[in-house]
């Protein structure tokens, strides 16, 4: 055993090759090393900033005029119902149109199509749904409202929830449609009653990863819900939001804005982070 | 079971399957109204300027002059620098979490960089002007046209002022927010390689690099070019990430350190204030651009994680 080892170590091309997969492992770890550096960098600095703000007056005062104290309340108002709304809209949607693609269509030309487009407007520019809600509604209505905003977010939360509940559909055993079947269900009767049922957890998955996806996006209402200065919860009128006011606190150079865009940035991470976490022990718990 | 069950049944279904796909339906007429009202708004720029709206540089609203190339040129250049340090990084944390990483960290470090792909972009970008911008302004900038800025040919890159904002900014934030993205995908496709393929190799005394660059990439060689596609779609049409530090100002260089604009931030900064029609016209046309460009980077990401996935035999 020592003789070959020391014959191997002593092979020009042995060594070599050691050599280089040592380098790139190295190389390896460092990007992994180079990724969490700037990721718990901004990390540190969001939470250090953030908290430094943070207090009840964030929940329960309005955005104020530059150079005064304020909170962040009318804002964290609108983007929950903004983001309550158009959730609301996306589910049904969203799940009729899963349910279409696993369980009706399959691979017809219709379904494959609507899953390569669907593909497509799960990662489609947000900015643009955004100019699309401007045309569409706001610039018809002459009115920037929130309801254009709630539009706009739930083109963006429908094909995560498509997705899902297809993924979610597709896991089911053939077996236990093919058991409803036999004992003559009707297939409206075997989704609902069997399939859809068995991957409730998967489907609550969906909408909550909808909900996370929506509520930190911020270029679809820039031009849609734009933003209001007061306490508002009219949806038909523009309408505060979190990301907005960040963007334009953040913009500007007065200091006590930014301080307020930072406490903002923490609670939208927050909830997203949540959100997220909250997901995925649903989707474990419920698919055991 | 009688007949006439079975007939209310049948009844019953076709609604079902009907109303079904009444909203898989919806989703693609939404992809066309969007194509169609995004051409509608345009329609004015589209006949009046043309095809010369891609390749005319001026872009000036008070004379009225719409050119969509600095804004095009700025959203390709930040897309190119980031997937330049995010494609290497990408790769190399995916080789990190599937073949080098402790069993004990593989869960945690792999839900971490999927919790980080989640973060808001607006996060990325007032991190970036906040926090990036200064020190990059102050320490890196200096040095990188001190350095790389003297050499022939790349210095041009490397030059302009040192302020910390600017188009290699935009595109260093944009990076570091792809990154997570198309780590995760890889991570994914790297695991969709059989492991008798890998334990074959390594019983014949494969080095775990050799392993990767022989066997798990050629394996997966469509799926990780799926991923990186993935990556640039993002790239190309992010707003937020780009918008604080990009500069606002439109400029067709090559010097990196310039403020430039993107497609996405011109959007984002100019839209609400556009009285004029044509100006409107014009931004929306830009829209119009991004939206096909990130079309046919996004098909063909879907169509080659998909000819994996079909080879997996399964569907995804």
């Amino acid at each position: 055993m020592k003789t070959s080892n020391n014959a191997r170590a002593s092979n020009p091309i042995y060594r070599r090759r050691v050599w280089v997969n040592r380098f790139n492992m190295l190389m390896s770890l460092a990007t992994m090393s180079f990724g969490m550096v700037f990721l718990i960098w901004i990390l540190v600095t969001l939470f250090g900033k953030g908290f430094a703000a943070f207090g009840p007056a964030l929940f329960t005062q309005m955005t104020p005029p530059p150079g005064s104290d304020g909170g962040l309340a009318n804002a964290i108002l609108g983007s929950v119902m903004m983001v309550g709304a158009s959730v609301l809209i996306a589910t049904p949607i969203g799940i009729m149109a899963g349910i279409y693609l696993a369980e009706v269509g399959r691979e017809s030309l219709i379904a494959n199509i609507a899953r390569f487009v669907n593909d497509i407007l799960l990662s489609a520019p947000s900015i643009v749904i955004g100019l699309f809600v401007y045309t569409a509604i706001v610039f018809q209505f002459k009115q920037y409202s929130g309801w254009a905003g709630a539009a706009a977010l739930a083109i963006i939360a429908v094909p995560v929830i498509v997705r899902t509940t297809e993924n979610m559909l597709l896991l089911v055993p053939n077996s236990l449609r093919e058991a409803a079947f036999a004992v003559g269900a009707p297939l409206w009767q075997v989704v609902l009653k069997v399939t859809l049922k068995a991957v409730r957890g998967g489907v609550i998955t969906g909408v909550l990863l909808a909900l996370a996806r929506v509520a930190g996006e911020t270029a679809p209402l820039l031009f849609t819900a734009l933003n209001n200065q007061f306490w508002s919860t009219d949806m038909s009128a523009p309408m505060a939001n979190l990301p907005v006011v960040i963007f334009q606190f953040a913009m500007s150079p007065y200091e006590d804005w930014q301080r307020l865009a930072w406490a903002g940035a923490l609670l939208i991470t927050l909830t997203v982070l949540l959100l997220n976490i909250l997901a995925r022990t649903v989707f474990r718990q419920k698919t055991q | 079971m009688d007949a006439t069950s079975t007939r209310t049944f049948a009844r019953q279904d076709a609604i079902f399957a009907r109303s079904t796909q009444f909203f898989a339906v919806l989703v693609l007429v939404t992809l066309l109204a969007i194509i169609i009202s995004l051409i509608h708004g345009a329609w004015p720029t589209l006949t009046k300027v043309g095809p010369k709206f891609l390749v005319d540089g001026s872009w000036d609203p008070v004379r009225s002059l719409f050119g969509g190339l600095a804004p095009l040129w700025g959203t390709l250049i930040t897309a190119t620098i980031a997937m330049v340090i995010a494609v290497p990084v990408s790769f190399g944390i995916a080789i990190f979490l599937t073949e080098m990483c402790p069993p004990v960290l593989k869960r945690p470090l792999g839900t971490a960089v999927e919790l980080l792909a989640a973060i808001p972009s607006i996060i990325y970008g007032m991190w970036g002007l906040f926090i990036f911008a200064p020190l990059f302004g102050e320490y890196v900038q200096p040095f990188l046209a001190a350095t790389i800025g003297k050499l022939p040919f790349i210095g041009v890159l490397f030059q302009g002022p040192t302020i910390g904002i600017g188009v290699l900014t935009a595109g260093i934030i944009l990076s570091v927010m792809v990154i997570p993205f198309t780590a995760s995908v890889m991570r994914d496709v790297f695991e969709t390689t059989p492991p008798i393929l890998k334990e074959s190799a390594y019983g014949l005394g494969a080095t775990t690099w050799e392993v990767v660059w022989n066997v798990v990439l050629p394996y997966t060689k469509t799926g990780v070019v799926g991923g990186v596609m993935l990556g640039l779609g993002r790239a190309l049409g992010e707003t937020m990430a780009v918008t604080f530090v990009i500069g606002n100002a439109y400029n067709i260089s090559l010097a990196l350190f310039e403020p430039g604009n993107s497609i996405a931030s011109s959007l984002a900064n100019e839209f609400n204030e556009a009285s004029d029609p044509l100006h409107m016209s014009a931004l929306i046309a830009l829209g119009l651009v991004l939206f096909l460009l990130t079309f046919c980077v996004l098909a063909a990401s879907r169509w080659m994680l998909s000819s994996l996935a079909k080879r997996e035999g399964k569907r995804t």
